[in-house]
């Protein structure tokens, strides 16, 4: 018997249906997975030579991959993929734009940062690139094991950018405290779904729905449902999990913070916003409790530790964590609203998208500014308006979005949310929003505390000459400037509820 | 007497409780990373006994992901863990606590 002959029999005998592929529901990923590749050949070939135009290049791959998800918006089609494991709607089609522009943002703020100091340039583009790359396939997940493979997929790269500037034991500390923490959550996480692969007996989370919601409440399906969101919650810093985020923000490259902070933080939500919405419709009276204690919990302690800061990465660090307690506040009544949950996914969307725009402009002020002052210290920002008044305007429109003052984008953001909570006419629902509203009043305090230093302060050490900034931070200022006063004075955020709920792909 | 299922998930529950507490007692970053390994091969007794309890194959597909996925963070972890030890032989992680506020 020749070989091929057994490989014939054994082709024969098994039973093999390719999957068909809808390459144009692909698209995106392909596209920036092959562009990665590229990238990283272009390394290897063109070594010190290619250094200077690794941003470039990762950036018009991110642009590139943009391109098929404004076409499949167009199309408006619900495609479903891998048997209901993969699935293409609006709402993943929203979020992957938001993942692949931050990702460009991010790009534009690391360009001059990574040109100053000897940071290896290449392999930090690459790594994002996965990184964004996990973060789109995230978005379309529908599927235990794709949940899991993506978040892996965003995080892992993460791990080592944290870590990045790797003579400094700062950084160092950031990377290791990340990656410990990041992978502890995981392994919470996957032991919730291992449960409830074992009570659904399917990884799909189409199935998981139906056979859930016959099921009930079960002491080892609360167990495995918290377990599960518990895993999340450490990756959108929720308090009592956020004790990594102000350490690995502060000690890693600050452009990398931005991109930690914004696409990493709202990667975790949409996995969350998945879950939730999709797979725990029966379990809501287990599940909602649970999540209104974590966001009050969370914008509190967090509005309160961010009042006591000094340092701006850590003020904007603790900040990002008051801010996912607003976040997750629709998800303390999700099934208390319209449409199975999809005016509260909507609300998560608009305020991920907005404060997408609007934390990482102030990164990029921040980035900026540093360059001159070459301190973190809140207080360096004094004076400000004399010799950065273009800065200080950017800065201005951020720290009021980020309070929440009209027209910012981010009154916006917070209204849904008062309108989502607000409309549940629930006890919950009103309680957590006059939580939100006194903790709003709160934040608007230290906001408003670095406005202050920089439009009435004098600069610290008498020093006004101007700041450089170059060309690729003005272009990110300019894109999130934009994005945080359009949001804001238009109501133009891109609308996903036109679906009955969130695809499930059945 | 016959090993059920329940046995293999008692063990996993047990080796999972094991790595979450040397987790939090341990200050060693590597003791720490070897009971994170821990919690995860815990998941995948886990998965591998339900896979065979449902007579189904996806639990089973899970576990390679979560074998691979491990891999590559052992790799990724064990790298910034040998980046620190560098720096700053024989540390512990209540040493780490330049960065806090």
């Amino acid at each position: 018997m020749t070989l091929a002959f057994l490989a014939q029999q054994t082709i024969e005998r098994i039973p093999f249906d390719s999957p068909t592929i809808d390459w144009h529901a692909f698209a995106p990923e392909a596209i920036l997975l092959a562009w990665t590749c590229l990238v990283v050949v272009v390394d290897m070939v063109g070594l010190e030579r290619a250094r200077r135009f690794m941003p470039g290049l990762t950036g018009v791959g991110f642009l590139l991959a943009t391109i098929p998800v404004l076409t499949l918006w167009n199309d408006g089609a619900t495609r479903s993929l891998f048997e209901g494991a993969y699935v293409v709607d609006r709402y993943a089609l929203a979020l992957k734009g938001l993942f692949l522009i931050s990702g460009y943002v991010v790009v534009l703020l690391s360009t001059q940062y990574m040109a100053d100091g000897d940071y290896y340039d290449s392999e930090y583009y690459i790594l994002l690139a996965s990184s964004v790359l996990g973060m789109t396939v995230m978005a379309s997940a529908r599927d235990l094991i794709t949940i899991f493979v993506a978040l892996e997929l965003l995080s892992i790269p993460a791990y080592l950018l944290a870590a990045w500037r790797k003579r400094d034991l700062k950084s160092n500390e950031a990377g290791l405290k990340y990656m410990l923490m990041g992978i502890f959550a995981s392994a919470i996480m996957l032991y919730g779904m291992s449960l409830l692969y074992g009570v659904a007996g399917d990884t799909r989370l189409s199935v998981i729905a139906e056979k859930l919601t016959s099921e009930g409440t079960k002491p080892l399906l609360t167990l495995a449902a918290l377990f599960t969101i518990i895993g999340f919650a450490f990756k959108v810093s929720a308090v009592p999990f956020h004790t990594w985020a102000p350490d690995t923000y502060e000690g890693a490259p600050t452009p990398l913070t931005a991109f930690l902070a914004v696409a990493s933080k709202a990667a975790g939500f949409v996995a969350m916003v998945t879950i939730i919405t999709t797979a725990f419709p029966g379990q809501a009276d287990v599940v909602e409790p649970f999540m209104w204690v974590l966001s009050a919990l969370t914008m509190s302690i967090g509005n309160l530790i961010a009042m006591r800061q000094t340092n701006i990465v850590r003020m904007l660090a603790y900040s990002g964590v008051a801010q996912a307690g607003y976040i997750m506040a629709p998800l303390a009544v999700y099934s208390q609203t319209g449409q199975n949950g999809v005016s509260a996914a909507s609300a998560i969307v608009n305020y991920l998208i907005i404060y997408s725009a609007m934390n990482l402009g102030a990164f990029a002020v921040v980035i900026a500014a540093a360059r001159k002052t070459r301190s973190g210290e809140i207080s360096s920002f004094g004076g400000m308006l004399n010799y950065a008044p273009g800065l200080t305007t950017a800065m201005t429109v951020f720290l009021f979005s980020l309070a929440g003052i009209p027209p910012m984008g981010g009154w916006l953001a917070k209204w849904q949310v008062f309108s989502v909570l607000l409309q549940s006419e629930s006890t919950w629902g009103t309680t957590l929003a006059l939580v939100a509203a006194v903790n709003t009043v709160l934040a608007a305090f230290y906001y408003l505390n670095v406005a202050k230093q920089m439009w009435f302060m004098p600069a610290p050490d008498g020093d006004t000459s101007r700041v450089r900034v170059p060309p690729s931070l003005v272009a990110a200022l300019a894109i999130t400037v934009i994005a945080t006063l359009l949001s804001g004075v238009t109501g133009l955020v891109p609308d996903i509820t036109d679906f009955g709920s969130i695809a499930l792909g059945r | 007497m016959r090993v059920t299922e329940t046995w293999y998930l008692t063990l996993s529950a047990l080796l999972f409780t094991v790595g979450f507490v040397g987790l939090l007692v341990r200050r060693n970053p590597l003791v720490m990373f070897m009971s994170l390994e821990l919690m995860l091969n815990a998941v995948n007794i886990s998965f591998v006994a339900f896979a065979n309890k449902l007579d189904d194959i996806a639990g089973q597909t899970a576990v390679f992901f979560v074998l691979v996925v491990a891999a590559a963070e052992v790799v990724v972890g064990l790298s910034i863990v040998v980046a620190v030890m560098r720096r700053r032989p024989s540390i512990t992680a209540d040493d780490l606590r330049s960065l806090k506020g």
